[in-house]
């Protein structure tokens, strides 16, 4: 991951890394869901210092993505940027496991 | 004419079915060829059925032929939810079976989805659960308006996720919800050290839990399958041969259970007329079983061979399960007798099978034999010998073997002539395996030399619903075939 970080800026400014977008599959507005995308905000405004981006996919509203994403557990967050892809599941109550699976490197 | 030792078997069955009227399980049928028998009917209609074996044992395909039967035969669209092979893959190993997998999903009548699990691509970051698996099969469900699913095989899940609590749950509740939906449902799963499946599945399937099993004895490998546990149904407790063949799987036999077959009053020709004078009825009962014992020699195949050929004239369709010969050698010896074989398989009126005894397992053979019925639907079947089956198996599994066989040909309305080598020096009224009493009719031949003249005899030791004739007869074969000379043999030689 570190040389990925590395290569990642190419522009001049090589200090700002790349926007992190993350997609979070839901299947409608359940505690579990709701749990999840606080569990989320919290940890994005923590750690990702506004470059972050968040999309919401209520399966429920259109249960045909779960099939063309692969999606089976739920919540599920993915990683669509940076590449690779990276899938969590869970109501990301466990910030570390958050982090590691994002790739991210605590700022605490 | 139904034996009496399986109609007293029979007869509590029906009693206790008679007795209950009220609230039969509804039933799915499978189309999977004797499984339905054995079954009373297929699985239980709405609810869920567990498969399951080693790998390897077919549950796949066993899932598939489920699917693709229900969506062609009986008009009921079936999901398909892979967890290990790709829809791509799964096309290509049914069309072994002779199903085109394509056509049907383009058809509307089977969605294959394929979900893949994979650990290392999964972080677990607390509670979830698997909606996403719910909403794609009620998805898959409404796009087809299914009525039957297969999950192949949900274990795969318990390789994707490390939360086994949270997994047990929720495949409690999806299994709720495949009732609640009223599929029919089939789940597969891999068998366990001492259990059934190795997460313990059938916990969770009360209904119908089938077995299937892969094993080698003897260096032949033996498909098995076994009904473990059918709740609030009749159905057979022994463990069945099956075969996955070009046609699909059959399970063998399909005999042990039904025993309505009716006993047909025509009579057919033997191919020798003086023969049907002998028997007294003018040739034997449509699709009873003949016998015919006798030594080296003797003319067994050849009276065998009269029958085939008298059926090929009346355009009726036979099997020849050779055993001992090649076709050619069968077709050549019938020919020094005056019996043109050749045009009967050119216009495919007759057909043989010719197999060493030990190239398979006795269940194989059986299987095999089923599959040929099925696929070809002779009128006429000659299996020569019974004998060379001894050396696949004890007496008393050649027996059973060779009971479910008679019990298929005639429920099928085959004529059947099966025959036995008598070793020489004995006993001619013995066939060396049990089935004597089975037949509807037994000849013997024998070979005699009296007053230094080699000849052979023929006596009818049975002919059952027949007023046959109780002499031994002279049994002469020439180039123009085999004849009974009408003289009894006690008047001329004794």
């Amino acid at each position: 991951m570190s040389a990925q970080t590395k290569k990642l800026p190419g522009k001049q400014r090589s200090s700002a890394p790349a926007t992190v977008v993350l997609s979070l599959y839901i299947a409608g507005d359940t505690p579990k869901s709701r749990s999840a995308l606080n569990n989320l905000n919290k940890i994005c405004v923590e750690h990702l210092n506004g470059r972050y981006r968040i999309k919401v996919i209520d399966l429920l509203k259109n249960p045909k993505l779960a099939r063309d994403h692969q999606i089976l557990a739920l919540p599920t967050l993915v990683r669509q940027l940076p590449q690779p892809i990276r899938k969590i599941i869970g109501d990301l109550s466990n910030t570390e496991r958050v982090l590691v699976g994002l790739g991210i490197e605590s700022t605490k | 004419m139904p034996r009496k030792k399986m109609l007293v078997r029979n007869r509590p069955r029906d009693s206790v079915r008679a007795a209950k009227p009220l609230r039969v399980l509804p039933k799915a049928a499978t189309g999977i060829q004797g499984l339905d028998e054995i079954t009373r009917g297929g699985l239980p209609k709405g609810r869920t059925t567990l498969v399951c074996g080693t790998a390897g044992c077919g549950k796949t395909m066993f899932a598939m032929e489920f699917l693709v039967r229900g969506a062609q035969q009986y008009d009921e669209p079936g999901v398909f939810i892979s967890f290990e092979e790709s829809a791509e893959d799964l096309a290509q190993n049914v069309a072994s079976m002779g199903f085109d997998l394509k056509a049907l999903i383009a058809r509307k009548k089977v969605v294959v989805d394929h979900i893949r699990v994979v650990r290392s691509e999964i972080e677990e970051t607390g509670s979830f659960d698997l909606e996403g698996l719910f909403i794609r099969l009620g998805l898959a469900i409404d796009s087809i308006g299914a009525k039957r699913v297969v999950l192949d095989t949900l274990e795969a899940l318990f390789g994707g996720f490390s939360n086994a609590a949270i997994l047990r749950a929720e495949i409690r509740r999806l299994f709720e919800w495949l009732k609640e939906r009223g599929v029919t449902a089939i789940v597969t799963g891999e068998r366990g050290d001492g259990a059934l499946t190795r997460h313990g599945l059938e916990e969770y399937v009360s209904d119908c839990v089938i077995l299937l099993d892969h094993r080698v004895v003897n260096q032949l490998t033996a498909r098995r399958l076994r009904i473990v546990k059918y709740r609030g149904s009749v159905h057979g407790t022994d463990e069945y041969p099956f075969l996955i063949g070009a046609t699909g799987i059959s399970v063998v036999p399909i005999t042990s259970i039904r025993l309505d077959h009716r006993a047909s009053s025509e009579v057919v020709s033997s191919g020798v007329p003086t023969l049907d004078k002998a028997l007294g009825g003018g040739g034997f009962y449509r699709s009873s079983t003949i016998l015919i014992s006798g030594g080296a020699g003797t003319g067994k195949s050849s009276l065998a061979g009269h029958f085939v050929a008298e059926a090929g004239g009346r355009r009726e369709r036979s099997l020849y399960i050779a055993l001992e010969e090649s076709q050619s050698e069968i077709v050549r010896n019938m020919k020094s007798i005056g019996l043109q074989l050749a045009p009967l398989v050119a216009t495919d009126m007759l057909r043989f099978h010719v197999s060493r005894p030990t190239a398979q397992g006795l269940e194989m053979h059986l299987a095999m034999i089923h599959e040929l019925v099925v696929d070809y639907r002779p009128q006429v079947v000659v299996v020569d010998s019974i004998t060379s089956l001894l050396s696949m198996g004890s007496i008393s599994e050649v027996t059973s073997m060779i009971v479910r066989l008679v019990d298929f040909f005639k429920m099928n309305g085959i004529t059947a002539v099966m025959t036995a080598l008598i070793p020489t020096g004995e006993e001619t009224e013995t066939t060396g395996v049990n089935v004597s009493s089975l037949v509807d009719t037994w000849l013997t031949l024998r070979n005699s030399e009296i007053k230094g003249v080699r000849a052979r005899a023929l006596s009818v030791v049975k002919a059952r619903g027949m007023g046959h004739s109780n002499q031994l007869h002279e049994f002469v074969m020439s180039k123009k075939g085999v004849e009974l000379k009408s003289d009894a043999w006690s008047r001329k030689y004794a």
